[in-house]
């Protein structure tokens, strides 16, 4: 089998393989840190402290981070449309009010551990904050 | 291996049978979440309830520019409402979001003076907001449902599902809606801090409107404007129930309404004169 005009070919192959795969060689290398989401605000520290040292809040931290989306897109709908803003865990029972920022940014209260550490690392970039208004942190921290 | 016609039908129809059974199953428990349990959910104890929201603006308890501001800015400060001014710093009304402001007896009730009536009584100004018609023009135009109707009369509307069409805006006959031409988080009065960090502010692009302060009913509180009126200015309650204030007025007294004739039904009832302004 002949390859006509194949010394083109093979260049055009080259440049492309080398443009497809850039992102993977560009990155090659550089230390990619798993996030560390942190749930250690003043807040749940305290709260801890007074339930001796619980740990467990809407639903477990597993289903929470698998579900978190799907949760806060219900709780919206309940909120908004059908004026119910107490929800029932389904762990714990306990009656959480639902609401996400004077529900769960009053205890995780640092955006930047709870929600950014995790949604930079995966580049979702959800527009909660374009409306919402995030607990004032600290620069430093 | 050979196979007759029959029985590669055989193998095939059962085969897509069981590929067809086996993806429906998955796609339900795509849809309904395998692990997300129907939410368990309750209203707040402490929620005030009616069959239907009304207010009655009894104007002649308005006497000073200072009994409107009040109201305007309890209103605009609890819901974040942007303030956007002019380099002279005029309020610019290009980008204006209101969500209760005066308006001129003869521009709040037109059809409703005649050309023997006073100067001062076509001056006059009126408290204005959105009716929460109990047949709203806006919610029928929404294409996404953004803007609807609450069981208890609210008006009301979710900021999630605005796409910014505006159509709301060009049905409402109030024109109690504004447009975020700008991100509102840019205003003088909401750049530095927010005056209410409780509340969202919106974005740019979509609708906003006043909700009867519905995020205050269900937590007991009234709304917003009610409790920064002067007494016996805006009384709110439920016109369905007999014993309310609202409707003792509205029974008792001659109310006006705005635009009545265009078969909206709005919400909210005026006392006219009386007093000083009559």
């Amino acid at each position: 089998m002949k390859l006509y005009d194949g010394g083109k070919i093979l260049i055009g192959l080259l440049v492309f393989v080398a443009f497809a795969t850039f992102p993977f060689y560009y990155n090659f290398g550089t230390v990619n840190a798993k996030p560390e989401p942190k749930t250690d605000t003043p807040e749940i520290v305290k709260y801890q402290q007074e339930h001796n040292g619980k740990k467990e809040c809407v639903e477990s931290k597993e289903w929470m981070r698998g579900e978190h989306m799907q949760l806060l897109n219900q709780w919206r709908d309940s909120v908004v449309r059908d004026y119910n803003r107490g929800y029932i865990s389904n762990t714990n029972h306990n009656r959480f009010d639902m609401s996400l920022q004077n529900g769960c940014m009053k205890c995780h209260s640092s955006k930047k551990k709870f929600c950014d550490e995790c949604h930079n690392y995966m580049a979702v970039k959800p527009f909660c904050w374009d409306c919402h208004i995030a607990p004032k942190e600290d620069e430093k921290s | 291996m050979s196979m007759d016609r029959r029985q590669f039908l055989k193998i095939t129809g059962i085969s897509s049978i069981l590929g067809l059974g086996t993806s429906i199953a998955s796609a339900t428990n795509l849809i309904t979440g395998k692990q997300l349990l129907p939410p368990q959910v309750d209203r707040n104890k402490e929620a005030l309830t009616a069959k239907r929201w009304a207010m009655v603006v009894d104007m002649s308890k308005f006497k000073t520019d200072e009994d409107f501001n009040k109201v305007f800015t309890a209103c605009h400060t609890n819901h974040n409402v942007p303030d956007f001014r002019k380099p002279d710093g005029s309020p610019d009304r290009k980008f204006e979001v209101k969500w209760i402001w005066k308006a001129a007896y003869e521009r709040a009730f037109p059809g409703q003076d005649n050309k023997y009536m006073s100067e001062h009584m076509k001056d006059m100004p009126f408290i204005v907001a959105c009716n929460h018609c109990d047949n709203p023009a806006c919610v029928r135009v929404c294409p996404t449902k953004a803007t609807y109707k609450l069981p208890d009369g609210i008006t009301m509307q979710d900021m999630h599902r605005c796409i910014g069409c505006r159509f709301c805006m060009a049905a409402c006959p109030y024109g109690a809606r504004s447009f975020n031409w700008v991100d509102p988080r840019t205003a003088p009065n909401l750049k530095a801090d927010l005056p209410n960090r409780e509340y969202p502010t919106r974005t740019k692009g979509v609708v906003e409107k006043c909700t009867f302060c519905s995020e205050r009913l269900s937590v007991g509180k009234m709304p917003a404007c009610v409790e920064a009126a002067p007494k016996g200015g805006l009384i709110f309650g439920d016109i369905e129930d007999p014993n309310s204030e609202v409707r003792k007025i509205v029974t008792s007294q001659l109310t006006i309404r705005r635009k009545p004739d265009l078969g909206t039904g709005p919400a909210i009832y005026y006392i006219v004169g009386g007093g000083d302004h009559a």
